[in-house]
């Protein structure tokens, strides 16, 4: 169990970085909490796997440091820094049963054969794997194999961390759900710190206490679920997370007002130093569709309504911007004009994709989801 | 649906049969035919039966041609594979050096069978050849047209030389399938570098490998040029392998009849061996114990 320091880490899959552009991670600093989970979140080839290979020290950062409980573990081998990890596809070895599969790191580690004999069962009993131990382990399913190799680093006593990288990719989508508790048990019994690595929002919002979302080799923010939800510090964070993600609107500010063309939204009086152009977002959760007008709502026209059954997604046009509105079940969606109404606590301003503080008064935080 | 209409699918069949009749039946039973007869010339034979069979079978020469044989294949075997799989852990991965050892290692692959009898004639010579003038000079003496030990040390070297790459490449080729998270997963399950071998990269090569031991088992059996080219058979009979000697019958004697016994009986060897193989490659680390 460790606390993981990520010291100016940076990494470069070229000998001599010219650019930002030339690297796979660029500087991170940041402190991961002992005992917790993480996500790293993002699209193909954010460098997130970068990221965990380096956590894990199959990489050697180009730059800055990796430190396990304060210490230095940069130049350490992946044997030597008592970190589990389990890949996207379910690593086995093929030859041996399910026991030896298990007991593999503690034989190679000199552990005596009882203290292997009670581990392995033990983990075992955990991962529901007890019927299986003596099965070669080539002929089990895709969902045992991915257990044993968690299996592996479990059966570890002094593991510091689990790492996982999008571990559930191969496996059917009902074991997914199944899998995806497990987990949670096991992060529960042993306080474990877990990183796990996917660029599925749902698998990285349920599974994490803090999701770190990446993006184009940076981290763009962590943050607990709601955090990423209500307050998202960039744009593409914002555009990401949520199903269907927020909207954005290039604006100028003027005297607190957003303008769009003819149209001006007031903000807030806080906002009236801004001046020049900026980006409007706000989720579509959060706008609301009146079927007359009402004061400080705008006209829009309907383009599209989707029906998912729980919610409906109506497309409207506000002058010639598109934005999505989450309108619930049951509410009647006006057949070709509505008025669109922007909650002002709920805008947020972004300059250069960063989110502006404006000293809005924020919606009381709640718990963060455990 | 008629019994006319359910076996058209046979009508298919018939261009693959055609090819498979006249490369292989056809040849093989004209072998068969000859090995039942007495032939003296063109229309002038004689139905001998299974005599050329039981003559071959009690034929001394070929029980020694195929001890010769035996020993030969096991030999190559037993050398060419573990140094196959060597070379092939030790090629680098990726990169320029990736593709210049390939060429470098499939070079001999390329080369005639007869130019590399040739080839190694010259370089065991004793009097001019690179190696074999050079072994004299140490003051052993070393010629492979004159001791039988010196012509299977030739002949075992040239031919390790010649098809251990065959080896290689296939080794080289199983090792490249592995994913790199199986690497992985070994180094941080802190395996030792014998460990990963035994466990990842030796069972994720055995398909591969079943093939590499099949395909030099069924050639080194089957040899004829390069020894032909070298050595002749000699010094004596001591290199005198089943094809070199069934040459000498064949052609050599204008004994078809019992050439042909003994070429059904050679093919029946090799036949059963290849089986017996295959049969335990199949369940070699399958831990599938019927």
């Amino acid at each position: 169990m460790a606390r993981i320091d990520l010291n100016n880490l940076a990494h470069s899959y070229l000998a001599k970085p010219k650019s930002d552009a030339d690297y796979a991670l660029r500087k991170t600093d940041h402190v991961w909490e002992d005992g917790r989970a993480y996500a790293l979140l993002g699209p193909s080839g954010c460098g997130k796997t970068t990221l965990l290979n380096i956590i894990s020290g199959l990489l050697q950062p180009s730059e800055g440091k990796v430190l396990f409980d304060g210490k230095d573990v940069s130049a350490l081998p992946p044997q030597e820094r008592n970190i589990a990890q389990v890949f996207q596809f379910p690593v086995i070895y093929d030859t041996m049963s399910v026991f030896d599969n298990l007991a593999f790191p503690l034989r190679n580690r000199k552990i005596p054969p009882a203290e292997v004999q009670t581990r392995v069962k033990e983990v075992a009993e955990m991962l529901e794997l007890v019927d299986v131990l003596d099965k070669r382990a080539a002929n089990l399913s895709a969902d045992a194999k991915q257990k044993i190799s968690l299996g592996r680093g479990l059966v570890r006593s002094d593991v510091a961390a689990i790492l996982f990288d999008e571990p559930l990719t191969v496996i059917d989508p009902h074991l997914k759900l199944m899998l995806r508790r497990k987990l949670k048990q096991i992060h529960a019994r042993f306080k474990l710190t877990m990183v796990y690595v996917t660029h599925d929002q749902l698998e990285a919002l349920t599974f994490a206490d803090q999701v770190v979302v990446m993006n184009e080799g940076r981290v763009l923010q962590i943050g607990t679920p709601q955090d990423l939800f209500e307050n998202p510090q960039h744009t593409f964070v914002g555009y990401f997370i949520g199903s269907p993600g927020m909207n954005f609107l290039p604006c100028t500010m003027q005297n607190g007002s957003a303008c769009l063309g003819e149209i001006r939204i007031p903000i807030g009086k806080e906002t009236e130093q801004l001046q020049g152009n900026f980006e409007l977002g706000i989720r579509p959760e959060f706008l609301v569709l009146h079927n007359n007008p009402l004061p400080e709502t705008y006209k829009v026209t309907v383009k599209e309504i989707e029906d998912l059954g729980n919610c409906q997604i109506v497309r409207v046009q506000l002058a010639e911007h598109t934005l999505k509105v989450k309108v619930p079940e049951g509410q009647e969606v006006p057949a070709e004009y509505g008025f669109l109404e922007f909650p002002p606590e709920w805008i947020r301003l972004y300059a250069d994709g960063n989110l502006i503080e404006r000293g809005v008064q924020k919606q009381p935080q709640l718990e963060p989801v455990q | 649906m008629n019994k006319w209409e359910d076996n058209k699918a046979w009508f298919m069949v018939i261009p693959v049969f055609l090819v498979v009749a006249v490369s292989a039946i056809i040849p093989l039973m004209t072998v068969v035919n000859y090995s039942l007869q007495d032939i003296f010339g063109p229309g002038q034979r004689v139905y001998v039966g299974l005599e050329w069979y039981k003559k071959a079978l009690t034929d001394s020469r070929l029980h020694d041609a195929l001890s010769r044989q035996l020993l030969f294949s096991s030999l190559v075997l037993l050398i060419e594979i573990p140094l196959g799989i060597m070379i092939a852990l030790m090629m680098p991965k990726k990169g320029w050096g990736a593709s210049l050892s390939l060429v470098l290692v499939a070079l001999p692959l390329l080369i005639p069978w007869n130019v590399i009898g040739t080839i190694w004639i010259i370089f065991m010579r004793p009097d001019i050849g690179l190696l074999g003038a050079a072994i004299n000079n140490m003051g052993i003496p070393f010629d492979h047209t004159a001791a039988p030990f010196d012509a299977w040390v030739t002949v075992m070297m040239m031919e390790v030389w010649h098809w251990t790459p065959l080896v290689v490449l296939l080794a080289y080729a199983g090792l490249q399938a592995i994913p790199e998270a199986y690497f992985q997963a070994a180094r941080i399950d802190g395996a030792s570098a014998w460990a990963t071998f035994r466990y990842i990269q030796l069972p994720k090569m055995r398909g591969v490998l079943t093939i590499a031991v099949l395909l030099r088992f069924m050639d080194s059996f089957l040899i004829y040029a390069e020894p032909f080219v070298l050595t002749g058979g000699g010094p004596g009979n001591s290199t005198t392998f089943l094809s070199i000697y069934l040459v000498k019958l064949a052609v050599g004697q204008f004994d078809l009849g019992p050439a042909a016994a003994f070429s059904m009986i050679y093919f029946l060897i090799v036949l059963l061996f290849c089986w017996l193989f295959y049969q335990v490659l199949l369940k070699v680390g399958t831990g599938d114990k019927s």
